[in-house]
């Protein structure tokens, strides 16, 4: 029996959606006809123009509320990663490092290319971390080094290989004309290239980055947003153990 | 416009600033005996040397790179030995240029007379650039009082600088005084400026003295259409500093992002070819009548913008230094700061009107760039927006100079045309509702806001001290600001660093020295 689910207004199955779109047109009747119509073309069955703006001659800003009967089957729907696996906190992924590798665990990570934008790997990495989650710098057990902003691929690699490193992470912020998939493609095809892809622990991070995408790519894992240093240690330690890395 | 209303003691004010001369007169020591490759270029470019080879590599880059061995003379006198020695006229010389011609396989002939040619060719540009300031005074004479205040700050970056003048004119209609075109990610760390117009960027259009032209005329419509005078606004930060403000003086742009440290830290450019670097594009920024901004806020998204507002602080002295320096005036320090706390912090919001007011009331005629939340944004719009105009109240209470306004997408996608027309409709609904609060409110002088202030000042004074003591060059490499450390002799464009000889000669400098002041 499938569960159907729809968008929830205030009422089950009422498939009701708030949308803010452009057009290409100057604004006045026709816009807000061509708004509402546009919206039905969406699969929409009603859609009601609320707010109407110019922005210029040419460009028009509308608030349009919809309603839809389009809906998906809720038990047919899998997720990005398991949501049922808790990340350890920093005291037990120390204890299980101790425990089942004996040594320390080494994380190179950077944000490749020409990307800049470090907050995110400086979030997983740093001792001080995010939002009181401490960086990977802080766990006794690991041996972070992060090489920060616009570091090049062959760069990473080879202190990856000076260093001895168990796993790479690689942090790609900005996605403009798909340079995240570049960089990261780039990144494991030089790796290939090497014999060394299964060297390493390969994760790739950013705000637009999904597991699904970064094992497409061909990386161990991918985070996303919400992501804490305690996921991807999580993720590393299991994974090395699995494995048999040591 | 500017009350006392944090009571902030002048006298650690005044030690700030006297601090701040001590920490950066050995560096201005260091910048004096210096001269770098892109000086020397745009040197050149305010010459009107201009032109670019097949491959791309731009005629003073030519020149520079074949002079490298005597750069200690100043490459002008050799260029314009090259004009004297072969006759031609400057743009048939530079197409040889760049067709291959090496100018330093000429003898130098009669060096007063090159000297001389150099220097009338300066005063030509030069008179450009004037007639560039004459022409904006005169327009914000025509269209004064009609800009908002805080000035309206908008930015566009397609890559491809005939959507941008699509997307800046949409911006400049719908409010903004202020359109920035950011950059192209990776132009920082190129030694060459781009040439012509262009349309391939990497979240960002490359900063080129064509595009800077294109967008002008585009701006200037709007301008004549709207009766408001729109400001222009790229960014010299990089490897080529000088360059671009040379560029920006001849194009007509009205302000610059032209930080004395921001290359040093973030981009990690050498700390010496920096320092002489933005000595030099300030000298030309201010002689062009441009306001600078400066790019505090990249302390706060590397730091904790709560406890690290100190360095904010100590930055905008230091810049305020460096600025003075260069001949600039008050009016032209765009020194910048940032609304970056954690927003859940029980009482940011008045943590974040503190320190606008106190650099309101510390750089009182300074129009001070204040900048939106980026760190603490996601994809929750609806709370970025409420986070935006909170920023936006804090900054017309506290009577900011140029508000570059926040995007509710930030932490998602370049701007669509909707989110700067979102931006720009609640600024101006909240600015506009509180238009005359600066002068109805008062602190409490025993509260929370007042305290921190002071605060705040203190601990920029210890830590100012503490540089003064150690040297700014040394306090870099202990990580002391934005947590990060550089190397003295580490980073892009140290070998671009020149020791002037005996004989330099550079009649762009001299001029620009002598116009501001500073000889």
């Amino acid at each position: 029996m499938a569960h159907i689910i729809r968008p929830y207004g205030d009422t089950m199955d009422d498939g009701k959606v708030q949308l803010s779109f452009s057009l290409p047109v100057p604004a006045g009747s026709r816009a807000l006809e061509a708004a509402r119509r546009i919206a039905l073309a969406w699969g929409f069955h009603e859609a009601e123009v609320v707010h109407m703006a110019p922005m210029s001659d040419e460009f028009t800003f509308f608030v349009v509320y919809a309603a839809t009967q389009h809906g998906i089957d809720w038990d047919t729907v899998e997720g990005d990663r398991d949501d049922s696996e808790k990340p350890m906190t920093m005291d037990e992924i120390n204890a299980f490092i101790r425990a089942h590798i004996g040594r320390k665990v080494v994380v190179v990570g950077a944000c490749t290319g020409f990307d800049a934008h470090t907050v995110g790997i400086d979030a997983i990495m740093n001792m001080k971390g995010y939002n009181h989650h401490y960086g990977l710098e802080r766990y006794e057990m690991i041996e972070a080094h992060n090489l920060g902003a616009q570091v090049p691929n062959e760069t990473l690699i080879d202190y990856a290989e000076a260093h001895n490193a168990d796993a790479i992470l690689v942090s790609q912020v900005v996605t403009q004309k798909n340079s995240h998939v570049h960089n990261l493609t780039e990144f494991i095809e030089l790796l290939e290239a090497k014999g060394e892809r299964g060297r390493f622990i390969c994760i790739a991070g950013g705000p637009r980055i999904s597991n699904k995408l970064a094992a497409k790519i061909g990386f161990d894992a991918g985070f996303g947003h919400g992501t804490y240093a305690e996921d991807v240690a999580t993720f590393i330690v299991k994974k090395m153990v699995q494995e048999g890395r040591k | 416009m500017v009350t006392n209303k944090l009571n902030l003691p002048k006298e650690k004010i005044d030690r700030a600033r006297e601090l701040a001369k001590n920490i950066c007169a050995p560096v201005l020591d260091f910048i004096d005996a210096h001269t770098t490759v892109t000086v020397e270029r745009a040197t050149l470019r305010l010459l009107g040397t201009d032109g670019v080879s097949t491959e791309g590599a731009p005629v003073p880059n030519l020149v520079v790179d074949a002079l490298r061995d005597r750069l200690g003379e100043g490459a002008a006198v050799w260029y314009a030995n090259a004009l004297v020695q072969t006759g031609l006229e400057q743009g048939e010389l530079d197409r040889r240029i760049a067709e291959g011609f090496n100018i330093a396989t000429l003898p130098m002939g009669d060096r007063q007379k090159a000297k001389e040619l150099a220097a009338a060719l300066a005063r030509r540009q030069f008179s450009h650039i004037d007639a560039n300031r004459a022409y904006r005074e005169s327009k914000l004479e025509e269209f004064k009082g009609r800009s908002h205040s805080p000035l309206l700050y908008l930015i566009v970056a397609t890559g491809n600088i005939y959507e941008d003048v699509k997307q800046a004119q949409a911006a400049a209609l719908a409010g903004a005084d202020v359109i920035a075109v950011i950059r192209t990610t990776a132009q920082s760390l190129l030694d060459y400026v781009p040439y012509g117009p262009t349309t391939e960027g990497f979240g960002g259009t490359y900063a080129t003295q064509e595009n800077f032209r294109i967008m002008r005329q585009a701006l200037d419509e709007i301008m004549e259409r709207e009766q408001r005078y729109i400001y222009q606004t790229n960014y010299a930060s990089g490897l080529c500093m000088p360059e671009i403000a040379a560029m920006g003086a001849l194009e007509r742009l009205d302000m610059m992002l032209n930080d004395s440290m921001y290359g040093i830290l973030f981009r990690d450019i050498n700390m010496y070819r920096t320092f002489v670097d933005q000595r030099f594009s300030r000298m030309i920024n201010a002689y062009s009548g441009i306001i600078i901004n400066t790019g505090e806020d990249n302390y706060l998204t590397t730091s904790d913008a709560f406890e690290k507002a100190y360095t904010v602080l100590a930055s905008q002295f230091l810049n305020e230094r460096f600025a003075y320096a260069a001949g600039l005036k008050p009016w032209q320090m765009g020194l910048g700061h940032a609304f970056e706390m954690d927003p859940s912090i029980e009482n940011g919001i008045l943590y974040e009107l503190a320190q606008a007011q106190m650099a309101r009331e510390i750089f009182p005629e300074h129009p001070l760039k204040y900048m939106p939340p980026t760190k603490h944004m996601s994809g929750d719009i609806f709370k970025g927006l409420v986070m935006d105009n909170m920023f936006n109240f804090v900054s017309k209470a506290t009577g900011q100079g140029i508000h570059l306004l926040g995007m509710l997408t930030e932490a998602i996608h370049t701007p669509f045309m909707m989110d700067r027309h979102i931006a720009v409709e609640t600024a101006l609904y909240v600015m506009n509702g509180i238009e005359s609060i600066m002068d109805e409110i008062e602190f409490r002088p025993d509260g929370l806001i007042v305290r921190r202030a002071h605060e705040v000042l203190d601990r920029t004074v210890r830590f100012m001290e503490e540089v003064e003591r150690i040297g700014l060059m040394e306090s870099i490499e202990k990580a002391m600001f934005a947590d990060i450390s550089r190397s003295r002799t580490g980073g892009k464009g140290f070998e671009g660093i020149v020791e002037k000889g005996e004989g330099y000669f550079n009649p762009v400098e001299s001029m620009l020295e002598r116009s501001l002041g500073l000889a």
